[in-house]
């Protein structure tokens, strides 16, 4: 009993802390806001722990709350199911969460909607923790839901901008397309399984696993479980970003940057990552699902990463470098190496979530300048921030003994032995982005805290967006403000540092989480790898069918413990691929820059490409946004002013006139229209009556 | 509390409170019209409370239930009595007559007396609509609340009110007329019978079945209203003061998805179950179509008034794939798009009172000016694209649900409004309230006032009330729609 009070804690303490700082945000001060924030954030992640060790010692619970709803057969209910998936969740969502809570007292202590901001990532961690502890789809979805309302409201927090609130929509908007797939597989669950609940669903599922609907007409048949691993799936790709629904994320950087590392770096993208791993007992029965999964992500891991190369703004190649490792995780979960995939997600969230408040730190160090062009030389004059980014950038690429290298090789080693059809394709793509990870990740560390000191010349460079284009593109318009934010520091908080100005070190705010994070990005790989991977830590929370997906076993009898297969590991190519990467951006940016400006010239087409993101953005703009519109005028003027109105009211306007005009001859002008056609009505009426009687 | 006529207070109260409220005359008494219409208001919810806390969720039978002889000669009855079904509807009505009464306590400001006792009387009315259970007295009732929302519309309304009135009028006698004589067939088919609940178990071919329900279903049709027969909606609506926009689009709207419920499903039901496949080809026209049609609206009252039309589609989607899922995902669709299409419409009138526009382009960066506005804006327009913890979600999940059982294709369908109906909101609420002040009119904006932000809470509390806690909304409907569903599913054909 004590430890269901504690469950429903978890939640409660940040919901609380976003109620005190959001409802009362005019009247409240700063300090009490942050306060409140920070104490229910802290009491979720001290309850998250207590949990922990509740589960380590054999209590795990799946229970309801409150019944949401009772509409014929179907009970929905919202209640929590507590195991080690779930408080593996718990714990990097509050943990990553109370760094970003501290670390904004500092990054955002300048800005007018700082109670607001508290309010908002506190509500965030609550949507959150809703949606990872949830026993049941219906919650699922609500937390899903939710967690993309706090998105749109903090990538549009600075909502003069018109790039920002331009990229709140498109990011909601994308991500709704994601739970279109997602909401029918809900469907299909409920009308195959009868429950939403997971336990029951997970029950029955092997039951179904042959069953087949037809989907397409009654000649067709399609698995069940692929039609619905499929149609979930469709909606993790929404929330995790994979091709073709990423498109949201680079432009999500409109954010202020704590919530880059919380919502669009730690938590909420790996969302789709949890949700399929809560689901394997399901896409263990669908090897087509699995397949696509594998596919989508291994397009993903390869193609974002090209992506990162070429970007200027420190923010966006991180953000890429979400992109590609996303991409990581989801070939591990089509390879059903569901727990890699957790495992990745968890350093994952510690090392990004660093490398974004560094970049964060870097920026307030740079007067708000994002350009990498414009730095060079960091190192000396912020070596907190210099420091816990190269644990970081070192972490990402998969350095031995850093939790990246436990995580991202344990990744390449499944896909390696998967079976399932596309591993081949994954297995080329995640090899070739160790190199690609490697080289962006380190070109950014070069360009911005070695090499030549570059800022403070450029101070005319182009950074003070003319207040002209600003308006223009607040315009009505759906028009892309693409090209306006591409490399430019855009919005008027944005200014750079002044000639002869140098960078500063960040206030103890924004340096403390960046230590705290840098610690587990070392050690947490570590320290995890043997009981989540190989010691049953998620024995009855992640199902795989060994017999037809033996990824784990197989990987099990190569691990010799984490010592071993980090010495071992210069041995190996994964090893000399990411050297390379370091060394070849180095030679090319720090030895030789004239040689990144002569291939950028000489291989134009491809750097055009590049730079227009494979021509997603055009074409859902021009396809779908302009499609709909055209759709939209076309059934409206054609439609319903032409054919309806045209037809059944234009016929009537001569009898309305006509109507009116006996009307009138009625009416002194001033008695109502009603009183005559009450009295047609009682007339006819009585008519009838009496000739029936 | 059995002898207390509780049904005839519902109706005669308002009623007996608007001619009360008309008798204090020209507008030097509009402060005292005032008070007299928001006591009468509250007055109307709180006897019509005593529905929700004394009614018994375990039996399908009607409740409350009053019967006098009317017109003995044609054996009409004053035959009053609520189900699961409507007595939910008899409560949101006259729980949106108070934030109608608030909404126009500052706007209106000539013929004060006879505004306020307009919406009274039609409160009334529309309790009456949804408790009678006699034939000529539901035609009564379903007739006279035109009036004083033509009334509304024609006196209070905007530039173009008469056209708009004329259409509205246009659109609905059609209807009506159709409707009197399937009652009259109904009559004389049933042996002399006005009771709706004899006429639910009268025989009938599958002509007449057809017939009677394609009366039926251009009466109900308009009303909705589906497609085509919409059009009226957007005019009625764009010159229609605010509160009767609220009323519009709140309660009577939803007359038509009842009739449906209490007149073509159990009065016809093969007819209902043959003809479903047009039903539902008409709801998804209403969702798809009408969606896309939103979205390129530059009027904002007209995008509202469009995403009605497709928010009722659901309700209509809901009724024809008879299951209880459905059913009552669509009943909660309807209670639900009371709360947000009326806080949608208040929430434009806020701005038009302030800037006397209601284009889409005169606005721009009004979070700037209101950032208390903005936020319940934002919350109403979440609700109305359907996000989870407002009411807007809870029908919406449940119909699409149901759809999925019913066809996977009819729920694919239906589900694309998750894109286009967040789309036309979204791009609206970026459009007028985010960005930078757009211009003076804007910059001049104030920030909501005590009135308005009561009017907010009130219907925040129950858009998020009902989407947290959706429970009590539907127990109360399990037994009518399961009877329903039964009676719905046995042929009547003999």
């Amino acid at each position: 009993m004590e430890m269901q009070k504690l469950y429903l804690l978890v939640p409660l303490a940040p919901l609380f802390g976003a109620i005190i700082a959001g409802l009362f945000c005019r009247v409240i001060p700063r300090w009490l806001a942050h306060t409140a924030a920070i104490a229910g954030v802290a009491i979720a992640f001290v309850a998250s722990y207590l949990i922990f060790q509740d589960v380590q010692a054999g209590n795990t619970f799946n229970g309801s709350v409150y019944r949401w709803l009772t509409s014929g057969d179907y009970h929905f209910e919202v209640g929590f199911l507590i195991d080690q998936l779930t408080v593996t969740m718990m714990l990097v969502v509050t943990f990553v969460s109370l760094m970003v809570h501290i670390y904004t007292i500092g990054y955002m202590q300048d800005d007018p909607g700082y109670n607001r901001f508290f309010s908002y990532i506190s509500l965030f961690t609550f949507a959150m923790l809703m949606l990872v502890m949830s026993n049941n789809f219906m919650q699922l979805f609500f937390g899903w839901e939710a967690v993309g309302l706090v998105s749109y409201l903090l990538i549009g927090f600075w909502y003069t901008r018109p790039t920002a609130i331009f990229a709140n929509m498109k990011a909601f908007l994308v991500n709704r397309v994601g739970d279109f797939g997602f909401i029918l597989g809900i469907g299909l669950v409920l009308s195959h399984f009868g429950t939403l609940d997971y336990a029951a669903v997970f029950a029955k599922a092997p039951t179904l696993a042959a069953t087949t609907i037809p989907l397409f007409g009654a000649g067709s048949s399609v698995a069940l479980m692929s039609a619905i691993c499929i149609l979930l799936f469709i909606g993790a790709m929404g929330k995790s970003a994979q091709v073709p629904l990423h498109v949201w994320l680079p432009d999500s950087m409109e954010g202020p940057t704590p919530i880059s590392a919380l919502i669009h770096a730690a938590t909420m993208v790996t969302a789709g990552i949890f949700m399929v791993a809560r689901m394997s007992p399901l896409f263990e029965l669908s090897d087509t699902a699995l397949s696509f999964v594998i596919i989508i992500g291994a397009i993903t891991a390869l193609f974002m990463g090209f992506l990162g190369v070429i970007q200027n703004d420190i923010k966006r190649v991180v953000a890429y470098s979400t992109l590609s490792q996303l991409g990581y995780m989801t070939v591990a979960l089509g390879a059903s190496a569901y727990s890699v995939a957790i495992f990745h997600l968890m350093t994952h969230a510690f090392f990004k979530a660093l490398l974004f408040l560094a970049a964060g730190s870097v920026i307030i160090g740079m007067h708000h300048d994002q350009d990498i062009r414009n730095m060079g030389g960091l190192r000396k004059y912020m070596p907190i921030t210099w420091i816990t980014s190269l644990i970081g950038s070192l972490a990402l690429i998969g350095t031995p003994f850093f939790s990246g290298f436990y995580s991202k090789d344990s990744i390449i080693e499944a896909v390696a032995l998967s079976h399932i059809p596309g591993s081949g394709f994954a297995y080329f793509s995640v090899m070739a982005s160790v190199f690609v990870t490697a080289f962006y990740s380190f070109r950014m560390y070069f360009l911005v805290f070695h090499g030549e000191e570059r800022f403070g010349k450029a101070a005319a460079h182009d950074h003070h967006p003319a207040p002209t284009k600003a308006a223009a593109h607040g315009d009505a318009d759906a028009h892309h403000g693409d090209d306006a934010h591409g490399d430019d520091a855009h919005g008027e908080e944005h200014h750079g540092l002044a000639p002869g100005q140098k960078p500063h070190e960040t206030p103890w705010t924004v340096t403390l989480p960046l230590i705290m994070l840098a610690i587990p990005s070392v050690v947490i790989g570590y320290m995890a790898i043997e009981p989540m991977l190989f010691g049953g830590y998620f024995k009855g929370a992640i199902f795989v069918d060994s017999e037809a997906h033996p990824v784990m076993e197989e990987l099990a009898h190569h691990f010799h413990g984490a010592l071993a297969m980090a010495t071992h590991a210069v041995t190996t190519a994964v090893f000399w691929l990411a050297a390379l990467g370091v060394a070849s951006s180095w030679f090319l940016y720090m030895k030789r820059p004239d040689i990144p400006e002569a291939i950028k010239t000489r291989f134009a087409p491809l750097y055009t490409l590049l730079d227009n993101k494979y021509y997603f953005d055009k074409f859902n703009e021009v396809v779908f946004a302009g499609g709909a519109r055209l759709l939209g005028r076309g059934l409206w003027k054609g439609g319903d002013v032409g054919l309806i109105d045209g037809l059944i009211v234009g016929g009537s306007v001569r009898l309305v006139t006509w109507f009116a005009a006996l009307a009138r001859l009625f009416q002194t002008g001033h008695i109502y229209h009603y009183a005559f056609t009450m009295i047609i009505g009682v007339f006819v009426l009585m008519t009838l009556w009496v000739t029936r009687a | 509390m059995s002898g207390t006529p509780l049904l005839s207070l519902a109706i005669w109260v308002p009623i007996l409170a608007g001619f009360v409220v008309l008798a204090t005359g020209s507008d030097r008494n509009a402060p005292l019209a005032r008070m007299l219409a928001l006591s009468g208001a509250v007055a109307g919810l709180l006897v019509a409370i005593p529905l929700y806390t004394g009614f018994d969720v375990h039996t399908p039978a009607m409740q409350f239930v009053e019967l006098h002889s009317w017109i003995p000669r044609f054996n009409v009855n004053y035959h009053l009595g609520v189900d699961g079904i409507s007595m939910p509807f008899v409560l949101l009505n006259s729980f949106i007559t108070i934030t109608v009464i608030l909404a126009g306590w500052q706007v209106i400001g000539s013929r004060v007396a006879q505004y306020n006792a307009g919406f009274l009387i039609m409160s009334g009315l529309l309790n009456g609509i949804f408790s009678a259970l006699d034939g000529v007295l539901f035609y009564v009732f379903f007739e006279s609340s035109l009036i004083p929302l033509y009334l509304i519309i024609g006196i209070w309304g905007g530039a173009n009110r008469v056209y708009a009135a004329f259409k509205f009028f246009l659109f609905t006698l059609m209807g009506s007329l159709l409707f009197l004589l399937a009652l009259l067939y109904l009559f004389v088919q049933s042996g002399g019978s006005f009771s709706i609940l004899d006429w639910h178990q009268t025989p009938l071919g599958m002509t007449e079945q057809t017939w009677l329900f394609l009366a039926f279903l251009v009466a109900f049709a308009v009303k909705v209203p589906m497609w085509p027969v919409h059009t009226w909606l957007p005019d009625a609506h764009v010159e229609a003061p605010t509160g009767g926009s609220i009323v519009l689009a709140a309660i009577a709207l939803k007359l038509g998805a009842y009739g449906f419920l209490r007149f073509s499903l159990p009065i016809a039901p093969d007819a209902s179950h043959e003809l479903s496949w047009l039903l539902i080809s008409l709801s998804l026209i209403a969702i798809i179509y009408i969606g896309f049609v939103a979205l390129v609206q530059a009027d904002m009252k007209k995008l509202v008034a469009y995403s009605s039309i497709a928010h009722m589609g659901f309700v209509t989607l809901g009724f024809f794939m008879f299951s209880a899922l459905g059913i009552e995902g669509a009943l909660v669709q309807m209670i639900s798009h009371g709360f947000v299409s009326g806080a949608m419409f208040f929430s434009i009138g806020v701005m038009y009172d302030r800037a006397h526009s209601r284009q889409i382009a005169d606005y721009g960066g009004v979070v700037n000016t209101m950032p208390k506005f903005a936020a319940f804006f934002m919350l109403f327009a979440m609700a109305n694209a359907g996000l989870p913890a407002t009411s807007g979600f809870v029908g919406e999940f449940m119909v699409i649900l149901a759809a999925v059982d019913h066809n996977f294709w009819v729920a694919f369908a239906a589900a694309s409004t998750m894109i286009v109906g967040a789309a036309y909101t979204l791009w609206m609420y970026k459009r007028v309230v985010f960005g930078p002040v757009a211009n003076h009119h804007v910059a001049e904006l104030t920030d909501i006032n005590g009135r308005e932000f009561l009017i907010f809470v009130l219907f925040a509390v129950g858009a998020l009330g009902m989407g947290l806690y959706p429970q009590p909304f539907t127990e109360v409907m399990h037994s009518s729609v399961n009877e329903l569903l039964r009676h719905v599913a046995l042929s009547k054909i003999q």
